[in-house]
Order: structure tokens, then sequence, then C-alpha cells
């Protein structure tokens, strides 16, 4: 049986949940968010990604209703919301800091919301209970914040912005205070109890790890602006700019002079140097500047000459040992230095190439992406 | 052995300058007026050996706290004193929780400024500002003469020498101890507390009634205290704004010790003005412990 591939935003006949139109938010003179267009479709679990200061907190920060775009409509399913105050919004945000009220039981927390909305007794009940049993807080639900550690205050967090069964959860930064092994843990945690409430995520992050894993799509944000909007994979395989490209993940970058033939392209990048080959969808001029990324992972290392479509010669100015994968920093005659990774698959003490060898560097002529900004 | 000097400072320093002299409070209570100096006897003969002392505690008795409950101008001046500081600490956190409140919503570079502000009053002679409301309410002064030259009033109000005027002297005076620690509380108050509640679903009202007043309870609690305390006894305020119609226990200490030179018997409204304290001192204590614990 053929799977289905969740992917409403590539199909033409599907309403977004949220759409920004021509969104633009100013604070004084400084832009925030500069004429955004995005649409994010219900039961996503939707990443911003930036660098701090890059306005994806503002953006996420207008969904919630704590700021009015300057200028710009925001739609949910349909309806203008930028007058709706927050406590009248379908969306519920679990903040960074997770504003857990200390003053407040586990249970409490939790219910804070149903209670305002006036629900009866009964349902609050059994509604805290269902999202204690989620966040798996039992033992917990008596306690006061204070009494409680860092996963267990973001799990309250959770439970508290899911109890009112929100059309939208957004997420400030969620996992930032948690240390790494239990942010890895926390990660598929959270995958697992959005696709249980099918609730639509949007959560913001300047970690790309967290977005490539917890994300259907990642949208990369600079000064204000979405710099690409696709899937983690078409984020890493294919950036739309060395911006993206250098963003996500470690890269290496080759400037150079294009000529294209085809869907083939030859970059003259350094004098005396034979062209390196790539293939590109796009169309450069001749002599158009252009950049060649190329994943290090992509480049392979060895002491012979290999016939490979792209190769260089150069000596190891060092190594990073990661414990699985070492790092090689290889500085050609040239002046540049290229990165390139390789699998431990002996015992370090057997390792091939040490400091100073003489290495071929070498990648296929589809490893590299043309980039021309 | 360092840490022993280090617990014993406190407590030496209690030991001289509250236990002692209370414990010779307590003695001078238990004793009779004399026309003596010191004004009141017996006094302790160590040259007469066990014996002077044994005579020494013999003539000690309860006469005087007996002769505070056969007058009732005592006990009505407690509960009148009851009441001014309470009403006085009700009126002072309505008027310094919105201040606080005001304060700690101010820009940041501005709340040192009204913080200075707030304590500016202290640089004067306490004294010198309670004069200064008599020259404020007197029935010729500035705020009667400004009634009276809007023409909202034609004769003059009498505030001077009633309780009225104790009250806005105490509201006055007590102020920045209630502001103080209700502003401490309020500031640090995570604003994104409030925004999690109109997140949850609290209009900007209710999250302030369910966020910000449970989360200064501390702060209130503790003004409310700084403020009540002291006010119960309170003897300037009274004695200068409050006229002779203002009964509070402060004066009639005063009076006793000043003008009837009765030393026992004031001794004695002291003492039971300080056993009346002890409640909410005791109160106030264990408010400071756990607002402690609670930010461990």
């Amino acid at each position: 049986m053929p799977q289905t591939v969740f992917a409403p935003w590539e199909d033409p006949g599907e309403k977004p949940l949220i759409q920004f139109r021509n969104v633009t938010k100013k604070f004084g003179d400084f832009t925030a968010i500069a004429n955004i267009d995005l649409d994010i479709y219900g039961q996503e679990f939707f990443a911003l990604l930036g660098p701090s200061g890059c306005g994806k907190t503002t953006l996420m920060r207008m969904l919630a209703g704590f700021e009015k775009p300057t200028s710009g409509q925001i739609l949910l399913g349909g309806e203008d919301i930028v007058d709706t105050p927050p406590n009248k919004r379908p969306v519920n945000m679990m903040f960074q800091s997770y504003a857990l009220f200390p003053h407040l039981s586990v249970w409490d927390n939790i219910a804070f919301g149903l209670r305002r909305e006036g629900a009866d007794k009964a349902t609050i009940e059994t509604r805290v209970a269902d999202m204690i049993r989620l966040t798996r807080l039992d033992k917990f639900a008596r306690r006061k914040p204070h009494q409680l550690s860092g996963g267990q205050r973001q799990r309250v967090a959770l439970a508290r912005s899911l109890a009112k069964a929100p059309k939208l959860l957004l997420l400030d930064e969620p996992l930032g205070a948690l240390d790494r092994k239990l942010r890895e843990e926390t990660q598929f945690e959270l995958m697992d109890i959005q696709e249980k409430t099918g609730t639509t995520f949007v959560i913001v992050t300047h970690d790309q790890e967290e977005a490539m894993t917890v994300a259907s799509r990642v949208a990369v944000m600079d000064e204000g602006q979405l710099v690409q909007v696709a899937t983690p994979d078409r984020i890493y395989e294919t950036p739309n700019s060395v911006y993206v490209a250098d963003f996500i993940g470690d890269v290496n970058i080759i400037e150079g002079a294009a000529s294209q033939t085809g869907d083939k392209v030859l970059v003259s990048w350094a004098e005396g140097a034979s062209p390196l080959v790539a293939t590109t969808q796009a169309l450069l001029q001749k002599d158009q500047k252009c950049f060649l990324a190329i994943r290090p992972e992509k480049i392979t290392i060895s002491a012979e000459e290999p016939e490979v479509a792209n190769k260089v010669q150069g000596e190891i100015l060092d190594i990073g040992y990661l414990g699985n994968i070492s790092t090689y920093h290889v500085k050609l005659p040239t002046g540049h230095v290229i990165k390139a990774s390789a699998t431990n698959t002996r015992r370090i003490g057997r390792r091939a190439f040490t400091w100073e060898d003489k290495v071929w560097l070498s990648w296929t002529d589809t490893a590299a992406i043309v980039l021309e900004r | 052995m360092r840490r022993l000097i280090l617990i014993a400072l406190p407590y030496l320093w209690l030991l001289a300058l509250f236990l002692v002299p209370f414990l010779i409070v307590i003695k001078i209570s238990l004793s009779d007026v004399a026309l003596a100096r010191p004004p009141y006897m017996p006094q302790l003969d160590l040259s007469a050996g066990l014996a002077g002392i044994k005579a020494f505690f013999s003539e000690l008795d309860f006469e005087n706290f007996f002769f505070l409950t056969t007058d009732e101008l005592y006990w009505r001046a407690y509960l009148s004193s009851l009441k001014i500081a309470l009403v006085s600490t009700l009126f002072t956190l309505a008027i310094g929780f919105p201040i606080a409140y005001g304060m700690a919503s101010a820009p940041r570079e501005w709340r040192p400024t009204l913080m200075m502000l707030v304590i500016l009053p202290f640089w004067t002679s306490f004294l010198i500002r309670v004069y200064s409301w008599m020259g404020i309410l007197s029935n010729t002064g500035l705020l009667n003469n400004f009634l009276m030259w809007t023409g909202i009033i034609n004769e003059p109000l009498q505030i001077m020498n009633t309780e009225i005027a104790v009250y806005i002297g105490i509201v006055y005076t007590y102020l920045p101890f209630m502001i103080l620690p209700v502003y401490s509380t309020l500031e640090k108050l995570d604003d994104s507390l409030l925004e999690a509640a109109e997140d949850l679903g609290c209009t900007r009202t209710s999250a302030f009634w369910r966020v910000t007043v449970p989360l200064s309870k501390p702060g209130i609690i503790a003004g409310c205290f700084l403020v009540f305390i002291p006010a119960l006894g309170e003897f300037v305020i009274p004695s200068l704004l409050g006229g002779s119609q203002t009964l509070m226990i402060g004066k009639v200490l005063w009076e006793e010790f000043f003008n009837n030179r009765d030393w026992p018997v004031a001794s004695a409204v002291a003492v039971v003005l300080l056993a009346i304290l002890i409640i909410p001192i005791i109160l106030f204590q264990r408010n400071e412990q756990k607002q402690r614990e609670a930010e461990q």
C-alpha cells in the first residue's frame, strides 16, 4: 500500500490555516518584519528558523496577538485576526520561560485556561487528566512549579497550552532551557504529541538541528524576511542561497565565474586551477559570478588521485574528531580551506590520514549546488 | 568557634538592646509608684544578700495590670488605636499599591528616579514633616485658604485636631513602607506570566486579579505589617495633629510617663501593647520566611 505523503503545500486545492498577507511590522524606525507572505497548513509542524533578531519571535507574537502588524493581514481559517485580542484567539502559546504561574499547582496551571472558558467541573477534570497523562505528569499534579525539574516544567507548559485544544499551538524556543540529551528526547516527544492531537504547531527556534528534526516545513528567516520556505531535506539539499546553505549544517562555499553548456556549469574559481563541474536547472550568463556549495560529507578524501569529475589536491591542516566522524580541513595551494568529513569506520590509531598529509579531495558533478546569491 | 561568634552576635545584640530593657520595663510594671528617684519601688538591694532579693520579689505584684482593666480609658485607647492603625493601613494599601504598580510598569530607566522620590521625604525630619501638615490642615492653613479662595466652602473645615488629621498624617508618613515592599514584588513579576494569562483567556483586568495580585501578596502583607505595627503605637502624629479628642494608646503612654510620672502604670501599658503586637509580628515573620522559601 503506498503511503500518502503529508504535503498539503503542494496541493493547490488545499486551504491554508494561516495566511500572512504583506505583513510588515515596525518598531519605531526598525523594521522587524518586512512585507512577508506565508501560508501555513492545518496539522503542519512548521518551524521558523533564524539567528536572534531575525524577526521570528515577532512573527510568532503576531500570531498570538501580543503584537499588531503595522500593515498587512493575518488570516486564521480565512478570517482576519489582526484586531482579535490574545484571549479571544483559538491560539495558545508555550513561552520560552514557560511562564508557569508560581502560585498555582501543576493541576491548577493546566486547568487555568479551561476555567477561564467557563467549562464545567467534570469537563475540566477529564481534560486536565488527559493532558497530565499525555505529558506523563501523573506524579506531579499536586506540586508547585518550583518543585519541578526543567524537563518537568517544560511538560507542564506544554500541557497547559494544549489543554484548551487550540487550533494552533505556538512554541517559542520550547527546548532552549533543556540540556542536549533531554532536548533530543523531547523533540521526538513533541512530534508524537503533535501527531496524536493533530494540532498545528508553529515552533520558533535558532537551532537548525531541532528545526530539521521536528518540522514538516522550515522557514529560514533573515533580517525580517523569509529567505527560503521548504521541507527540511530540500532546505539541506537544495538551499536557494549561500545564506541558507551556510545556516543549515556545514558547507564549503567556493566563489567563481560560470560558463554554462546545457545543464552543466563550469566554474573557474582560481588562477591556474582547472574549473569545477556542477549541474544546475538555472540559466547562468557567461562569466556570471556564482557560488558552489558542497557539503563536507559529499567530498571523498583519498591518497591516490581518483577518477572523478572534480578533484583538488591539498594538505591536511586540521582534523576535527567527533567520535563517529572526523572532519578534515584541507588547505589547497590556492589558499582555500575545504572541509571534508569521513566516517570513522576504523579505530583512531589506524586512521589513514594525519596532519600535513597530502591528500586528494574529490566530488561528483552532482554533489555541488550552484547558487547565484 | 568562628561560627559560634557569628551566631552569638545577633543574639547578644537582641539580648542587650531588646531583652534586657524589656525585662526592666516588665519589672517596673510590677512595681509601685513612689515619690522618689527613680519614681518607683522596690529597688533591688544586693547588699542585703539573699534576704534582700527575697524582699524585693515579694513586693512585686500585678496591681498595675488590674488597674488598667478598672479604668475604661485604657481599653478604649487600645481599641481606638487598633481601629486607627487598621483603617490607616487599608488606606495606605489603597494609595500605595497603585503607586508601586505604576513604578513597576514605568520604563526601566525611570525606576531609580521614582524610587528616589518615594524615599526623598526621609531626608527631612519626621517631626518637621508632621508640623508642616499642621500648616496645611489648620483652619487658617493652606488647604482651607485654597478651598475658600475657590469658593467651594465659606467656612473653614475643621480637619486639624480630628481623627481625619491623624489618618492623613499616618497614611502620609507610612506610605513609603507600603510602596517599597509591594514595588519589590511587582518589579520581580515576569511579564510573560501576564501574557500567558491573556493567552489562556484572561482579559487584562482578570489577569491582574488572578496573577498580579496573588503574586504580590507577600509584598502586600509585608507592607501592611510595616505600617500597622508602628501605627498602633504611634504617638507623635496623634498628639500633634489629633488634638485632645483623639485617643491613642501611644499618647496615653506618654501622658502616664511624663504628666503623671506614674512609671509603673506606663510600663504596664507598654507591656500590654507589646503583647498585642506580638501576634502580628509573628505573622509578619512567618510571611517573610515563606517568601524566602519560595524564592529558593
